[in-house]
């Protein structure tokens, strides 16, 4: 288990209170504070990692959610903030002393203005919901990760999640126009807005990838984009993951930029296809999916020049995808991925670092070697285009000794992307689970100047304290470094 | 995911198999999106992730089953949408089945709930029962604005009486067993899973069925002894009924096996489909010959759809120039995973075929929920037609009874594919099709 801050003993000791004070401010059902009720909001997408919170409100308005913030303000009581609850990182892993903030009901679509291509919607909304509600006039939202059909936006913001295709159309944070937040004292604050960069501090930038950390978002204002003329996939199918990567790193330094630049091995192929039926090559050690898009003439051309590329690398088949159901087919399986591994194992640890492309090959093999000496399977399912790599450690949960390896290669793993100019999160967030690495990539005077800004947001580290940074006592703001 | 039960309670082959169930279970929450209750509710716990955490619970603990437990288990529709969408492949189907019969084994429901539950366990198998019971539900339709607007039992009470039809079709022939020979040459011979509630409901099914296999050169047998496939009492969590019925079922195919053979059992109603074809996990403890016959019936068993297709289905009339909405019922597209077929049949009927929005979502029927949950499933039921009238359909064509009763009556022309089919390889025109044509020549 994961440590915890020491659960406030006052606020545990008020529980009743607590619980008929909220429950004044919001509708019948929308506090859950029976203990079997309250079981299955002890964990979220990482479930090695659990604590049965305090209490779980469910809010359906900003003005519900901005005054429980007050009240728990008011009354010095911990809050995690929640979306869908499919962190990989145990973003949304409770307390014991806190109250856990749900934002599943919030799930209302707003607005959406065609002419100024951008939407405005409540952060309950998942992802894809987003695509969905604009797509019969030809438009989406760009970032894609795999969770897409189930993540909520809100929870996109506070991760600044990416996706497979952000090798093109960047990040949450830069399809982000604004936010409605609510701050920990219950204040409702507008950020940004139906406009490119407005006057003063990016406040924006800082609040997208706070990881729940700095305020509630409960309102977002997301740039919509008119589709591609078309697009196709393709499966490119090696030898080996390490001659797969270096044909990753060929590609890009070729200067193509492919919408989408995937990577599978063995493991991850057979699983995914037993899942998908997208007619991956079995017979492959790893496989590209590399989709490009434009005109037919644009994607020929791209399509051609990329054969060129990878038949230099001995593929053992290249296949574009002929039709739209291919291709859904083809995404389908790498967007179940990570759950589709769950047919060869009962758990895994999803990785989530990054690592420069020409280094691919040798952390791709230096994995497979730390896979032996830990005796645990990997199974590699990355976005090799920018580097963002998702090696998935197969461990047994009933098993505690194998759970304890897992979280050391899990470790050994990112501590590897770091010493090879990477980072320790692409995408998923630091969360609880790589909470205690942070000192690998920052030096303790980064990680204080980091903790003063969470303390100028919150002073009384209420809001979702036990993530990001390793467990100690926050540096006073005004303290020079 | 981890699990936490004693070597003892896995020797239950029951516990077992959901240890297995849970343990394939990731926990990354992707079903959460495509369920129907977690769509209109926002909660974790009527969210399949959520009631897989509250069952595990449930079971790991040993506890009787507790009203908390038992309400977000109830509100669960068995549409399997949370199947479909699952990458790691988490049967779900089998762990709240198991859930169920551990509720009605270790949980006391209110008076009103059990009596209900007891009510629709003796009629809807029974079809002459179950006659009787609408023709006193018609009578009794006045007095559905006498009654309270408040209470559960009222409001189930009020539900059980609005979707009992205006009018109950009077008993028909040909389910009655025998055998309908083949017209021309005969191309093969296969059981037809005559059905309970859909016999009384609309037996226009049935004959249409039996029509177009005959006219195909099938021999359709209505064996002597199958009746109601064990389905709905199988979800109301009652085991020993639900076997009773599955096991006659599973005696009379094995005679006609053994007999003259089937080359299938074809099911026209999707939601016994998916029961049917899962006897064979349910009788994987029964001892020989019971396990190898449910096998053998379960590995039988087709959808009409996917025996026609296999069969190959032409139309012999003109195409109709009509417009039809495909409604893919839950049983069939999520617990039997036939998606293609009916569609593709329809279009080679002559039909032009449109598919609504959200067409995962269930329409709130799933077997006797809109008694059970109204409200819910009045929600699920407005969603649904809403989708359906925005693809402007002259008619909705669905697999299923218990779809075409919750979605009939709101103006839509709903029929079985299999009618449709008939017709345009030569039956008579369905009254609705003639209804609707005559008001599209009108206009
Ligand atoms: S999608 Fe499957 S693996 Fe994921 S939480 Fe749901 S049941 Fe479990
Ligand atoms: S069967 Fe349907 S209602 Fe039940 S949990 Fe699965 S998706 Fe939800």
């Amino acid at each position: 288990m994961i440590a915890q801050p020491e659960p406030k003993k006052d606020v545990l000791a008020r529980r009743d209170a607590i619980v008929a004070g909220l429950r004044a401010l919001l509708p019948p059902d929308g506090v859950i504070a029976e203990p079997l009720r309250l079981k299955p909001y002890e964990t979220d997408g990482l479930s090695a990692y659990r604590q049965v919170p305090l209490v779980v409100v469910l809010p359906e308005t900003t003005e519900q959610v901005a005054a429980v913030m007050a009240f728990c303000h008011r009354e010095g009581v911990r809050v995690v903030p929640r979306g869908a609850g499919t962190s990989l990182s145990g973003g949304a892993l409770p307390m014991a002393d806190a109250v856990v903030l749900g934002l599943m009901r919030m799930n209302r679509i707003l607005d959406i203005d065609y002419a100024d291509r951008c939407a405005v919607v409540q952060a309950g909304v998942t992802n894809i919901g987003i695509t969905q509600a604009v797509q019969e006039r030809g438009f989406f939202y760009a970032p894609d990760p795999s969770s897409q059909l189930a993540c909520m936006i809100g929870g996109n913001v506070n991760m600044n999640s990416g996706g497979a295709h952000c090798l093109r159309y960047g990040v949450t944070a830069n399809n982000l126009l604004g936010l409605r937040v609510v701050t920990v004292e219950g204040e409702v604050l507008d950020i940004g807005g139906a406009h490119m960069d407005a006057a003063g501090y990016d406040w924006l930038g800082l609040l997208t990838g706070s990881e729940g950390q700095l305020a509630v978002v409960t309102e977002v204002t997301v740039r919509i984009l008119r589709g591609p003329e078309g697009a196709r996939a393709m499966l490119a199918a090696f030898r080996s993951n390490e001659i797969a990567g270096a044909c990753v790193d060929s590609i890009i330094a070729s200067g193509i930029i492919p919408v989408a630049l995937e990577f599978m091995d063995r493991p991850a192929i057979h699983a995914c296809e037993a899942f998908a039926h997208a007619g991956y090559p079995l017979d492959a050690e790893a496989m590209l999916i590399i989709e490009v898009e434009g005109s037919p003439a644009e994607q020929d051309d791209l399509l051609g020049r990329i054969k060129d590329i990878c038949n230099r690398y001995d593929p053992i088949s290249l296949k574009v995808s002929q039709s739209a159901e291919e291709s859904a087919a083809i995404w389908k399986g790498r967007k179940g991925a990570f759950g589709a591994v769950g047919r060869i194992s009962p758990d895994y640890l999803c990785m989530d670092g990054t690592i420069p492309t020409s280094r691919l090959p040798e952390v791709l093999g230096r994995i497979g070697a730390m896979s032996a000496e830990y005796g645990l399977q990997v199974a590699n399912i990355f976005h090799a285009g920018d580097g963002n790599l998702h090696p998935l450690i197969m461990f047994d949960a009933n098993d505690p000794e194998s759970f304890r390896k897992a979280e050391h290669f899990g470790a050994d793993i990112l501590r590897l992307c770091v010493e090879v100019g990477g980072c320790l999160t692409g995408e998923h967030g630091v969360g609880v689970e790589k909470r205690d690495l942070m000192g690998v990539q920052f030096t303790e005077i980064e990680l204080d100047q980091q903790r003063r800004i969470k303390s100028a947001f919150d002073p009384g580290w209420l809001l979702n304290p036990s993530k990001v940074f390793p467990l100690k006592a926050p540096p006073a703001l005004t303290q020079a470094a | 995911m981890q699990t936490n039960f004693t070597a003892e309670q896995l020797r239950d082959p029951d516990t077992a198999a959901s240890n297995q169930v849970l343990r394939t279970c990731v926990h990354c929450g992707f079903c959460t999106a495509t369920c129907p209750t977690f769509v209109l509710l926002g909660d974790e716990l009527d969210s399949p992730r959520g009631r897989i955490y509250l069952i595990k619970d449930m079971l790991e603990t040993g506890r009787p089953a507790t009203e908390e437990v038992v309400r977000h288990v109830d509100r669960c529709l068995s549409c399997l949408a949370c199947m479909t969408t699952c990458p790691s492949g988490v049967n779900y189907m089998h762990l709240v089945d198991h859930a169920r019969t551990y509720i009605e084994r270790t949980y006391r429901r209110p008076w009103h709930d059990r009596a209900l539950r007891w009510v629709l366990a003796q009629v809807l198998p029974r079809p002459g029962l179950m006659r009787v019971a609408l023709y006193g539900a018609r009578l009794a339709r006045p007095v559905v604005r006498l009654l309270p607007q408040e209470g559960v039992a009222f409001k189930r009470l009020r539900a059980l009486l609005t979707l009992a039809p205006a009018r109950v079709p009077p008993p028909s022939q040909v389910e009655t067993p025998q055998v309908h020979r083949a017209i021309g040459a005969r191309r093969g011979r296969v059981a037809l899973l005559a059905g309970c509630a859909q016999q009384v409901l609309d037996p226009a099914i049935n004959e249409a069925t039996i029509r177009l296999l005959t006219r195909l050169g099938v021999e359709v047998v209505v064996a002597k002894g199958a009746g109601c496939c064990g389905a709905l009492t199988h979800h109301m969590g009652r085991h020993d009924p639900a076997m009773a019925s599955a096991r006659a079922n599973i005696a009379a195919w094995s005679r006609e096996l053994e007999g003259e053979g089937l080359d299938a059992i074809v099911i026209n109603t999707s939601g016994c489909g998916t029961t049917v074809k899962d006897y064979g996990f349910m009788f994987r403890t029964e001892p020989a010959p019971w396990q190898e016959r449910a096998e053998r019936v379960s590995a039988l068993a087709l959808d009409i759809s996917q025996y026609l297709t296999r069969l190959g289905y032409a139309p012999t009339r003109e195409a109709p120039g009509l417009t039809v909405a495909y409604h893919s019922a839950c049983s069939l597209q999520h617990g039997q995973q036939v998606t293609s077929e009916p569609k593709a049949l329809l279009r080679k009927a002559g039909f032009a075929v449109v598919e609504p929005a959200e067409g995962h979502l269930c329409c709130g029927s799933a077997g006797t929920y809109n008694l059970m949950q109204p409200e819910i499933a009045g929600r699920l039921k407005e969603r649904k037609l809403a989708n359906l009238n925005a693809t402007r359909p002259d008619l909705v064509a669905a697999g299923n009874i218990g779809c075409i009763t919750q979605l009939s009556g709101s103006g839509l022309a709903m029929l079985h594919t299999v009618q449709l089919l008939d017709w345009m390889a030569g039956g008579p025109e369905p009254e609705a099709v003639a209804a609707r044509r005559r008001e599209k020549g009108a206009v």
